[in-house]
């Protein structure tokens, strides 16, 4: 309201009482200047004239003191004209503080806000990616109506922008526009849901925000991304990430089916023994394994592998019985449930307390009730951060401790009480202890309530006591001793203490309607001393209900609180009322006068409460002629047996808001809150969230061919769909690892992704209905029946389809990529073998080198179907060159240029006890993955004697890594030597892969660590689509550094040489002398890899690398520098 | 700065108190829900009541409760369906319809605040008719941006003695009095800590931190995890911290124009964009003595002249472009002991509460590893952003780029169920006599289970019962103060030498007839160990890959008392 009130005295000329306002404030000012100008006016004159100076330290300066007012909540309207002015200063300073300005005051002054937006139009163009990001910040921030189509075609070029940088600045943007103009909703929900496609971690966080604020009811949006969403989650900023977190926990709530079903459906049975035989055969193994079960790991694992393993078994039982009967099928996680609860658990390590809090209520809600143990540690950990953090742990803690007592019983003693502890702390760690006391720990906690009883905090003493309330009615064994315990606190000295006991016991009377004649006689004696009127009232009630217990105290209360009735409470004197209306049905003889005199005192009460009861109790108790047949009644109406209160926890129906949000902190709905829906169900089908390039490959597949292969379907799906998805844990390890794999396909522009998808559902489109199961059978039988030379055929027309779909196509990539792509799959056919023996021998029938045949290795990994690319990128690549416009990237992998003969040794024969071992990089695509680099063992036996089974053992790679051994050599004659291959996946990492060389006898550990250079596999490449790919890759994607070196060093050869040396590139044939081109990409993600040598005059050249992968770019620009720089 | 403008709106409200009664209807329809309510009752048999609401402020009181249940805080929650445009500022003080609903929803509230037992949960704030009154004659800025909604709308600083000395908003002003229901709930905690984390207001949510005597408050109107908010005002004083060195009052007014640049970074309309220091220090260079003096000269500017590209690397939590001469990582272990001990001497609980505190200053971009001899005591640990999970989980070792300067690498926690050594004990015998007025207090510390290092930097406090008047203690070293006003007795000890424990004794006088606290003083205790982690985690090693020089590295050792608690 002051703000307020300076705003519109100002604004009407500032009269005295502004001035004096304002002088106050001044003093506090930051420069002091304030206090040197006794009016607005002339400050503001001032101002203007700094502003106008052409000096830039007078304007700095003016905005200094701008942004100060504006601080202080004064108002600066008036200098609009002047400040926007200088929005187009050169002074990066003036030009920020001038942005502050703007958006504050821009909305006031709409006309003149009008003039700087050209300058930010202009920004939006500057080839530098912050600078348009900062302008579209400030531009949308803007709240002027009449410039939403202005912002509007700014925001859509930005959501296309090249960097990810500006796309995130638009996705915040759409929020900003939204809200000054909710008409846009529709074109900005298209702008979402292009963003949302997004592969940048970077845009993710920002745009689910903006989802959730414009169209949060548009689940159908998230379907295609979820995948991608929950793969990028750990590599997400942590803002994103908790935004990401709620809205794939809506998402869940309702895309999967619920995984406590059967504890559902028997709300009346506490979690403890469900009857599901899962969960049944677990708690017979908690009881078996007490000891156990005191680690929550323990039980979660326990919980995991009874989940996938038991599951299996009940189920081909059951699939007998009933295999029509699809409700009362057991539960199976759908492998996307999984992997979201998968790919959250390593947040609950964030040192953001609100993502590891968004994990948490995702456990809760989501995970099946064997896992969700595992956010008590990282919940009990937060307990240490500041009392605000601890505040809402704590309200969470308390709502989910009613439900689930065992998650956080191990942590009882993280809750005890610190007299330090603020009050709304203490109360909050209480309401958890009651909540998790048991007749196991209760002795305990009695102990330590009895401390806190004592605390100096009053108020929390008063809490105290009501919890051993609690506890006295939950856990009956203790009941007598809480009571006892309460008693004694009757003659505590502190006031507060002995009312709150008094109301306490009150209750557990009234609860256990025994006889506690000498309580309440006590009770009577405190009835002189105590004045707190809850206490008074609860002591005249308890005297009144049990008045045939006590006969003869009753009356003398009676008779004591009548003297002082007028002086008591409005409660006391209810409740004297009552006293009387119930000793003057029991005792008429004793109290008629009494109760009569009171009647006439309460008949003049001030309180109409009390003259209302006054003239109900007369009438009904004292029989006069006017009174009906109700009086009769009278003893019936005052003496019954009333039902005793419930002692419950304040956050027993907290639990129908979600968990973590600000609605549950609060207990009641917020604005804008969004309900988690039930569970459905039956799941809708889970085949919306498969990602494009799976049916891209589903495309390839003939219609009809299909249906012909529909009989199969029954055959496998049933009996295979649990081993599926068990195995889909442990693939997906894998597939997460590979995901990058995918980030290939990030340079091609949107445009093409949008006509890949288009056809790709076209051809698919009939039968996306049936889901994945149908999918996978098909392609799976497939594999098995058709032959060679059918198959080829298939894949020719289909090749020759989509050619003809695309427009333009070049035919000599096309050849070429066709050759490559066969040997790419001759490569697969080899690992695929390795797998296959590996796996299981249920799939006998051996599968035959095919194109097609990627199709079905991609079913080894659908089930779980991550938005892996199931086909290799330089495949993806190569099929994007057959059927997408020649727009696309072109990436084939070409020979070597050179191959260094430069070995490395591998173990020493002093270390390996004779036996030595050299590796060298052949630089030939690896045989036994498309991801790995291949790696030439030489071993030689340098001893004189036979050296037997020579193999690898343990093996110790970093996260993702993977390693084809060599077959174990049987033995190697003395001065043998012997040359295996090994192929290694180093996730495009330089990281060490170490795993130990066994011979028959020892073991030696060695390392291999990869130079950058070999991470990379040449590729062949035109001038031009260099040039597009390298425009492609500009700003944070570019690293160069400035070279010297002898002119001499700059022949086209020697560079050339130097080049192909250290990295393992492709040479790009250039137009001009002075610049040489190299194109690589990198092994394991397929990422473009360009390096450019631009030789300027003199000595220097400079040297620019473009890719994605910007650590190996550094990595490797730093290695090329000094190669190139060294005669 | 709660003005004198603001307090005579109330002023103004009651004094329009009853009348205006033919404009009932008007407003009840453009009011719905609770305005109802009272329109109803005004032609209910208990009108009479209602004059007599003027006169006996007890019968207002009863009066709105029959309305009890509906007219409940819940009906004024935000969900609700706002008051009418009408009832914007001016019109709520002049127009007679306008002030009749206000002065009624004044008594309305009245009533809520009567004590209500125990409430657990967070109290419903607006306890007086104050709050409500003007929480209406300020609507006006919130209806329209009703469909607006961010994460954090506005930001207020308010110092400890209720002045709101910085403001700043994301989005359309919000008004400063949006800030009446904070002071409101301050007054009621009585302490400043005691103020819930977060207010509900009609229209806006107010969740605040408190940190160096400082409330930040942040505004916001919709559906948000609360969490988040707090996380993030921590991270403004946390980067206050770093930018000023302190984060006072004082200091903040005194570079007002940084923090507004500082805050217009660290948020785009109300989503935090750029919350890691590094990049913020690129973005706007923090002040320093010599920068102040050079600018005022030459007036160059605190704004970084290049462009953040920090921001958008693979690593965004690291500047670019670092170079140093010294090239140097320190490392310092601190754990601190988290203990309840009772009047026995045995533990209750005892947690260790760990944290790797770094201060790295390499050149280049380096990759830095650091192992553990004895990794498997962290089983519950959070990690700084830069750190690779996934090669902890399967060889337990810290591979991380780090951030330039100082940072948070990890913490850890060492919870209850494992052993805790316990350093310290202290012997005490605190007595009060019925009888006497006088009462006795002596209390020795000593070493325990300390692996043979000293014990530094002792200090004990105790708040002493109300009834304590004075104490004259004499210590055996070290000096000791007691405030007879807050009752706070403190003693700073020094060094424990294991052959002169420390003690300090002596008598309190009590207040003269007043009976004996029932409660005996609890003693908390601060202390310092060098060299030494109490868990016994150690480090193994620390290399540095990516980089050629050899930086120099140093680790350092040090358990500190958390909250150590003695009872007595």
């Amino acid at each position: 309201m002051s703000s307020n009130s300076f705003a519109y005295n100002e604004q009407s000329g500032g009269g005295e009482a502004t001035e004096l306002g304002q002088e106050a404030t001044s003093t506090i000012s930051p420069s002091g200047a304030f206090g040197l100008f006794s009016s607005d006016m002339k400050k503001n004159e001032d101002l203007k004239q700094m502003l106008e100076s052409n000096k830039d330290s007078a304007k700095l300066d003016a905005m200094k003191r701008i942004v100060g007012m504006i601080a202080k909540g004064k108002n600066a309207s008036e200098l609009f004209p002047a400040v926007v002015k200088n929005v187009a200063s050169k002074n990066i300073e003036i030009k920020k503080l001038v942005y502050v300005y703007l958006v504050r005051y821009a909305e006031e002054q709409q006309d003149l806000a009008l003039l700087s937006i050209s300058t930010f139009q202009r920004a939006l163009k500057d080839p530098n990616q912050l600078i348009r990001a900062s302008a579209l910040r400030v531009l949308s921030s803007i709240r002027v109506p009449i410039i939403v189509p202005i912002m509007m075609l700014a925001i859509k070029e930005a959501s296309a922008d090249l960097s990810p940088y500006v796309r995130k600045n638009a996705a915040h943007a759409i929020q900003k526009l939204y809200s000054l103009d909710p008409e846009q909703k529709e074109m900005l929900i298209e702008i979402i849901e292009k963003l949302l496609k997004d592969k940048s971690t970077l845009v993710a966080g920002s745009v689910v925000m903006a989802f959730e604020e414009v169209c949060p009811d548009r689940i159908d949006l998230i379907h295609k991304n979820y995948r991608k969403l929950c793969n990028l989650l750990v590599d997400v900023e942590e803002w994103g990430q908790v935004v990401i977190i709620h809205m794939l926990t809506r998402y869940a709530r309702t895309q999967f089916v619920s995984p406590w079903r059967e504890v559902d459906s028997l709300p009346a049975e506490p979690q403890g023994k469900p009857k599901n035989t899962g969960m049944g055969s677990l708690s017979l193994l908690q009881r078996i394994f007490p000891i156990y079960i005191s680690s929550r790991n323990y039980v979660s694992f326990l919980g995991d592998v009874l989940e996938d393993n038991e599951k299996d078994f009940y189920d081909s039982d059951e699939e007998q019985k009933e295999k029509a009967d699809k409700r009362k099928r057991p539960y199976a996680m759908d492998p996307d449930h999984r992997l979201l609860i998968r790919n959250t658990k390593p947040l609950l390590q964030s040192r953001n307390a609100a993502v590891v809090m968004a994990v948490a209520q995702l456990y809760w809600h989501i995970a099946p009730k064997s896992e969700a143990g595992i956010i008590s540690k990282s919940l009990v950990r937060l307990l240490r951060s500041s009392r605000e953090v601890q505040y809402i742990v704590l309200q969470n803690i308390a709502t989910m401790s009613i439900q689930r007592k065992g998650m956080f019983e191990p942590y009882l003693k993280s809750f005890y009480v610190r007299s330090t502890d603020p009050t709304m702390i203490k109360i909050l760690k209480l309401e958890i202890l009651t909540n998790l006391a048991n007749e196991a720990n209760i002795s305990t906690l009695l102990r330590e309530f009895q401390t806190y009883v004592k605390s100096q905090d009053k108020q929390f003493a008063a809490a105290t006591i009501q919890t051993i309330g609690r506890c006295a009615t939950s856990i009956t064994e203790v009941s007598d001793t809480c009571l006892n315990g309460l008693v004694c606190l009757l003659s505590n000295r502190d006031e507060i203490v002995v009312a709150e006991s008094v109301v306490v016991i009150k209750k557990l009377l009234q609860m256990q309607p025994m006889q506690h004649g000498e309580i309440i006689k006590h009770m009577a004696k405190l009835l002189d001393s105590i004045t707190v009127p809850v206490a008074r009232a609860s002591i005249l009630w308890l005297i009144g209900e049990n008045c045939e217990r006590v006969p003869k105290i009753a009356p003398d209360v009676l008779r004591k609180t009548a003297k002082s009735f007028t002086s008591e409470d409005d409660l006391v004197k209810l409740q004297i009322l009552n006293l009387g209306a119930k000793l003057y049905l029991t005792n008429s003889k004793q109290t008629k006068l009494l109760t009569q005199y009171i009647l006439n005192l309460g008949k003049y009460d001030q309180n109409y409460d009390i003259r209302d009861r006054t003239r109900f109790i007369r009438q009904l108790i004292v029989p006069n002629e006017k009174s009906g047949a109700l009086s009769k009644y009278a003893k019936k109406i005052f003496l019954a047996q009333k039902p005793a209160p419930l002692l419950e926890s304040p956050f027993k129906d907290r639990d129908h808001f979600q968990l973590g949000t600000l609605s549950h902190t609060l207990n009641t709905k917020a604005t804008g809150y969004l309900e988690l829906s039930n569970w459905p169900e039956v799941a809708p089908d889970p085949s919306v969230r498969n990602v494009e390039v799976i049916e891209l490959a589903k495309e390839w597949t003939p219609a009809g061919k299909a249906k012909k292969e529909n009989p199969d379907k029954k055959f496998y799906s049933e009996s295979e769909e649990e081993e599926d998805s068990s195995e889909s844990s442990s693939d997906s390890e894998s597939e997460s690892g590979s995901e990058s794999g995918e980030d290939g396909e990030d340079e091609e522009d949107d445009h093409s992704g949008d006509s890949a998808e288009d056809s790709g559902e076209s051809g698919s489109e009939p039968e996306a209905g049936k889901g994945r199961a149908a999918t996978r059978s098909r392609a799976r039988g497939r594999g098995d029946s058709k032959d060679v030379d059918k198959e080829k055929e298939n894949s020719k027309t289909s090749e020759s389809s989509s050619g003809e779909s695309s427009s333009i196509e070049e035919s000599s990539s096309d050849s070429e990529s066709e050759s490559e792509s066969e040997s790419e799959s001759e490569s697969r056919k080899v690992t695929k073998e390795k797998k296959k023996k590996t796996k299981q021998e249920r799939n006998p029938l051996t599968k035959d080198v095919s194109l097609l045949d990627l199709d079905d290795f991609n079913l080894v990994s659908t089930p779980v179907a991550l938005p892996t690319p199931a086909l290799s990128p330089s495949l993806i690549a190569d099929l994007e060159g057959l059927n997408l416009s020649a727009t696309s990237s072109v990436i084939s992998v070409s020979t070597p240029v050179f191959v260094p003969g430069k070995t490395h040794v591998l173990l020493h024969r002093m270390s390996g006890k004779g036996l030595a071992a050299h590796y060298f990089f052949p630089r030939q695509p690896c045989i036994f993955g498309d991801k790995m680099v291949s790696v030439q063992i030489t071993l030689n036996n340098t001893t004189d004697q036979k050296i037997e089974n020579i193999h690898v053992g343990g093996k110790k790679l970093p996260m993702g890594m993977q390693m084809h051994v060599f077959n174990p050599i049987e033995s190697l004659e003395p001065a043998g030597s012997i040359t295996v291959s090994m192929g290694i996946d180093f996730c495009d990492s330089t990281q060490t892969a170490s795993f130990q060389l066994c011979t028959k006898d020892d073991c030696f550990s060695v390392n291999i660590q990869p130079p950058v250079g070999e991470l990379l596999l040449p590729v062949a490449m035109s001038e031009k689509d260099f040039k597009k790919e390298q425009g492609m890759l500009s700003g944070m994607n570019e690293t160069s550094t400035m070279i010297i070196a002898a002119p001499q060093n700059f022949a086209s050869s020697v560079i050339l040489q130097k080049i192909v040396n250290v990295a393992n590139v492709g040479v790009v044939p250039s137009g001009q002398d002075n610049i040489h081109r190299f194109a690589a990409k990198t092994v394991h993600s397929g990422s473009l890899m360009l390096v450019t040598v631009e030789l300027k005059e003199g000595s220097t050249a400079q040297l620019i690398i473009n890719t994605e992968k910007t650590v190996i770019g550094s990595v490797l620009l730093r290695e090329l520098k000094p190669v190139l720089s060294q005669g | 700065m709660r003005g004198a403008a603001s307090r005579t709106g109330v002023v103004a409200t009651p004094a329009g108190g009853v009348g205006g009664g033919g404009d009932r209807v008007a407003v009840e329809t453009q009011v719905r829900g609770w305005a109802t309510l009272l329109s109803l009752g005004s032609c209910s048999p208990w009108t009479p009541g209602l004059q007599a609401a003027s006169i006996l402020p007890s019968t207002r009181a009863k009066i709105t409760r029959f309305g009890q249940q509906p007219m409940r805080p819940h009906s004024l929650a935000p969900g609700r369906p706002l008051p009418p445009a009408g009832l914007s500022r001016a019109e709520g003080l002049s127009s007679p319809c306008g002030s009749w609903l206000t002065a009624g929803l004044c008594s309305l509230t009245t009533w809520t605040s009567s004590p209500s037992g125990h409430s657990w949960g967070p109290a419903w704030p607006p306890r007086s008719g104050l709050s409500i009154c003007r929480g209406f004659q300020t609507e006006k800025d919130s209806l329209r941006s009703l469909t607006v909604s961010t994460m954090i709308h506005s930001l207020f600083l308010i110092n400890s003695s209720g002045d709101i000395f910085l403001e700043k908003h994301w989005k359309s002003v919000v008004s400063r009095s949006v800030c009446d229901y904070f002071f409101e709930a301050q007054e009621r905690a009585t302490e400043a800590e005691n103020v819930p984390p977060v207010i509900p207001t009609p229209h806006h949510y107010l969740l605040s931190v408190y940190r160096h005597k400082i409330f930040f408050v942040a505004v916001i109107q919709t559906e948000v995890p609360p969490l988040f908010v707090i996380e993030f005002l921590h991270r403004v004083v946390d980067t206050f911290q770093d930018y000023f060195g302190v984060c006072s009052e004082p200091v903040i007014k005194d570079n007002v124009v940084v923090v507004y640049e500082v805050l217009e970074e660290m948020l785009d309309n109300g989503f935090p964009l750029a919350t890691e220091s590094n990049i913020l220090k690129e973005l706007i260079k923090p002040p320093t003595i010599l920068r102040t003096v050079v600018n005022t000269i030459t007036g160059s500017t605190n704004v970084g002249d290049q462009l953040p590209t920090g921001q958008l690397s693979v690593v965004p939590w690291r500047r670019t472009g670092v170079k140093y001469t010294n090239n140097e990582a320190y490392f310092d272990v601190i754990e601190e002991i988290d203990a309840i001990i009772d009047k026995s001497g045995s533990t209750i609980t005892a947690e260790i509460q760990g944290v790797i505190d770094a201060c790295v200053k390499l050149t280049g971009m380096p990759d830095l590893t650091l192992s553990f001899m004895n990794p498997r005591l962290l089983d519950d640990v959070s990690f700084h952003p830069c750190v690779r999970f996934k090669r902890w989980e399967s060889e337990r070792i810290l591979s991380f780029i780090p951030p330039d300067g100082n940072f948070r690498l990890l913490s850890y926690h060492v919870s209850a169920q494992n052993l805790v050594a316990i350093p310290v004990y202290v012997k005490h015998n605190i007595s009060f006599r019925d009888s006497s007025s006088l009462g006795r207090f002596e209390i020795t510390v000593g070493p325990k289970q300390t692996m043979g290092k000293t014990i530094e930097g002792v200090t004990v406090t105790s708040q002493m019962p109300r009834g304590v008047l004075n104490m004259s203690l004499t210590p055996s070293q070290g000096t000791h103060t007691f405030d007879p006003v807050t009752k706070m007795l403190s003693w700073d000890v020094g060094k424990i030498n294991p052959q002169k424990l420390p003690s300090l004794k002596g008598t309190m006088s009590l207040q003269a007839g007043a009976s004996k606290p029932d409660e005996n003083p609890t003693i908390n205790l601060q202390f310092k160990i060098q060299q030494l982690a109490i868990s016994g985690l150690k480090v193994n090693r620390l290399d540095m890959y990516g980089e050629k020089y050899k930086p120099f590295k140093g680790i350092k050792y040090m358990t500190k008392a958390g909250k150590f608690q003695v009872r007595t």
